[in-house]
């Protein structure tokens, strides 16, 4: 990357299951106010807004970005969307990133989101396709697959999923942005919770959450410009495959490593787990935390549970490498949003601005996130210096 | 390489299509600005907001198109108007608002500065239609709060004077916003033939000259190489359970009761695993590496689809078991 780039502002809805009081123009407006005051700027001080929301059937409005340029101070402006489905937020973010690392514009508003409650997502993902047998039982029924051989290789415990979705969910009560705030969480209540996609039960999944996130990014030369201290990006990666290819590695996708070795060789990055504070990463079903712990190098393959289960994940317990303390795609899910929320919480923690889930001096972090079938990979490394 | 044209993708089949409509019952929150609008039509009244350089906006937006401030300052405007730009639709579809010929306007609300469009209906007959004409709103008699309680525009200088009825109290917040979209679906090339094949009782995958991996069901091309599958490969109507899942929810329009097995299942013969129902086991047996077999439905009610395939249900004999 040839200039250097920084997050000054980030801004975030409060994510819950209905928004009924705003439209969608009224939802990501929310948002990017909030970015914009934070990085103390007006619409007039951004250059170019780039926009992200995961297919377009999740609202029914086809091609949004058009009818949002109005709420978003983009008229007159260049306006972009990206899609790579769930992992749109992380693209979003690096592709906007990119845009300022490049030269092209000096500030630009990144803005992703999903109103999930205008439509069912568990509908959207589980159309009937012509010619094809109608199975197709939404994210978790073609995760749960991949979920129960990730057991069978690594002799997991069968409570290593139950573990995640507590600890999440209590992490998510030190945010009050997140949408589930379930006080009495605990390991009987998930277990008890019922088995929706076996092995996947209803409190292992993520929620449908309506909500926005944005980012203002500057160039190194305006970072001064806003009040906030700057989260810089130390380096950004994507990578995808196909969904179906003969001897595809499912349980631990080849794009998900190449992306994390490209992103760590960027950001000097050698031993993530020692190298990192924290990490936001996109676990919309519990066991996609061990799945990625081995995935991005955090633990040894087949041993990622270890780590989960020994608590060094949890923040509560005093973990030595933190994951999601936001909550996670586990207690707020706006499809769209969800892989921004990983990279603005990532920002937040190298900012010190995570109030309540701040790792204490949080100096590097992770934001990850992915999509589709497992085959978009985005992520990036935020740090609170410029290397 | 060669092209992808019918003599590279080996056998020529006839071309299969089905008709597919992909629909929801979308909802829509309104917001504040878009539901006041909504809740004013149900009054047989018009409203617009005011721009920051003092246009008269209608139907009002939430954002002004110039300074991006949000905009809050109601006007209202007549439900009389000049038409400033049209077009005409001789043939209406069965989703326009008329079902004569009408014509599509841009209208100018008196006392408002942007246009809105709607139809404007002159009896079918193309020759009233002038940029410039007056014309006014025709309301529906019981209003429900969206842009349909305008049935149409109409000729004329001066109001109608028939304003809708409703028994609403509450402001609009909520809308219906029901969308389908009408697909013709073409199978391809390399579909078609599997599905022939299908149609006979017979997976037949497909592998690209000179490669390696049999796919079931084809996708035309070699996902790796990108090189076309154009080579036809048997496979067995038996398989192996690569993995699986237990499903406890329904599938939203699928008939099936839960809960029910979806495994993936690699067929012999074939390199990559499809989904498919697993039954005629206790779903606490299934297990990783099990040995499975189709149960087709009867030959006559054989189809273009992997339908023709009920279920797949475990091997009985022992010898089988335990991979191919």
């Amino acid at each position: 990357m040839a200039e250097l780039a920084a997050v000054v502002g980030i801004g975030q809805t409060k994510y819950q299951t209905k928004r009924i009081d705003v439209s969608i123009a009224g939802l990501v407006r929310e948002a990017a106010m909030n970015a914009l005051n934070d990085a103390g700027l007006v619409w007039d001080d951004i250059d170019a807004v780039i926009l992200g929301k995961a297919p377009d059937m999740f609202e029914g409005v086809v091609m949004p970005e058009l009818y949002l340029t109005d709420a978003l101070g983009c008229n007159g402006k260049p306006m972009i969307r990206v899609h790579t489905a769930g992992s749109v937020g992380g693209s979003t973010a690096i592709v906007a990133a990119s845009h300022v690392q490049s030269g092209v514009f000096k500030r630009v508003l990144t803005v992703t989101f999903e109103k999930q409650s205008e439509s069912n997502a568990m509908w959207a993902l589980s159309n009937p396709q012509p010619f094809s047998p109608h199975l197709n039982a939404g994210a978790g029924g073609y995760f749960a697959p991949i979920i129960r051989e990730y057991i069978r290789r690594s002799n997991a415990p069968y409570d290593a999923g139950i573990k995640v979705a507590v600890k999440d969910r209590l992490h998510a009560l030190k945010n009050p942005l997140a949408h589930l705030q379930l006080k009495d969480i605990s390991m009987e209540m998930v277990e008890a919770s019922p088995m929706l996609w076996d092995p996947l039960r209803f409190l292992e999944s993520c929620p449908s959450s309506d909500g926005a996130c944005a980012m203002v990014i500057a160039h190194e030369d305006l970072v001064d410009e806003s009040p906030g201290k700057p989260a810089w990006i130390q380096g950004a990666a994507m990578r995808s495959e196909p969904t179906m290819y003969a001897g595809r590695e499912q349980v631990s996708p080849h794009a998900g490593r190449d992306c994390a070795k490209d992103v760590y060789a960027q950001a000097g990055i050698t031993d993530p787990r020692k190298d990192f504070d924290c990490a936001e990463v996109y676990v919309p079903f519990s066991w996609y935390e061990p799945m990625w712990l081995e995935n991005l190098g955090f633990a040894e393959p087949g041993k990622g549970w270890e780590l989960t289960m020994s608590g060094a994940t949890s923040l509560d317990e005093g973990g030595d490498i933190p994951w999601n303390c936001s909550g996670g795609v586990l207690s707020s899910n706006a499809i769209g949003a969800s892989g921004m929320i990983r990279f603005a919480e990532a920002a937040r923690q190298v900012r010190g601005s995570a109030e309540d889930h701040q790792v204490e001096g949080a100096k590097k972090a992770l934001g990850h996130a992915y999509g589709g079938g497992a085959q978009f990979y985005a992520m990036w490394v935020v740090g609170s210096e410029k290397h | 390489m060669s092209l992808e044209n019918g003599s590279a993708t080996g056998q020529q089949v006839e071309v299969l299509s089905q008709k597919f409509t992909l629909g929801f019952t979308y909802t829509r929150s309104t917001g504040p600005i878009v539901g006041r609008f909504l809740s004013s039509l149900r009054d047989g009244k018009m409203v617009g907001v005011k721009g920051s350089d003092g246009r008269v906006i209608v139907p009002p937006v939430e954002y002004d198109p110039v300074t991006a401030e949000a905009l809050i300052e109601f006007v209202d405007v007549a439900d009389t108007g000049e038409v400033v730009n049209w077009c005409w639709v001789a043939k209406p579809t069965e989703h326009h608002p008329l079902s004569h010929p009408f014509a599509w306007g841009m209208i100018k609300l008196d006392g408002a500065d942007t246009p809105i469009l709607h139809a404007i209906d002159t009896q079918g007959d193309a020759s009233q239609m002038k940029t410039g004409m007056k014309v006014r709103v025709r309301w529906i008699d019981q209003a429900q709060g969206n842009i349909k309680d305008i049935v149409c525009f109409e000729p004329g200088d001066s109001s109608s004077g028939n304003i809708p009825r409703h028994d609403f109290e509450e402001p609009v917040v909520m809308m219906d916003a029901p969308t389908y979209l009408d697909y013709n679906y073409t199978a391809g090339n390399a579909t078609a033939r599997y599905l022939h094949q299908i149609r006979k009782g017979k997976i037949v995958g497909q592998k690209a000259p000179g490669g390696e991996f049999v796919y079931v069901p084809p996708r035309g091309s070699c996902p790796a190489t990108g090189v076309a599958t154009t080579e036809e490969v048997e496979c067995a109507d038996v398989a192996t359970v690569e993995s699986f899942t237990i499903v406890h929810i329904p599938i939203p329009g699928n008939p099936i009761k839960p809960p029910y097995v979806v495994a993936n299942l690699l067929a012999d013969g074939a390199d990559v695993s499809f989904i498919h129902l697993l039954s005629e086991v206790d779903n606490d047996a299934v297990e990783i590496g099990m040995r499975v077999k189709a149960v087709w439905k009867p030959e006559e009610e054989w189809g273009y689809a992997m339908d023709n395939i009920r279920f797949w249900k475990p091997l009985d004999t022992e010898s089988d078991k335990g991979g191919q």
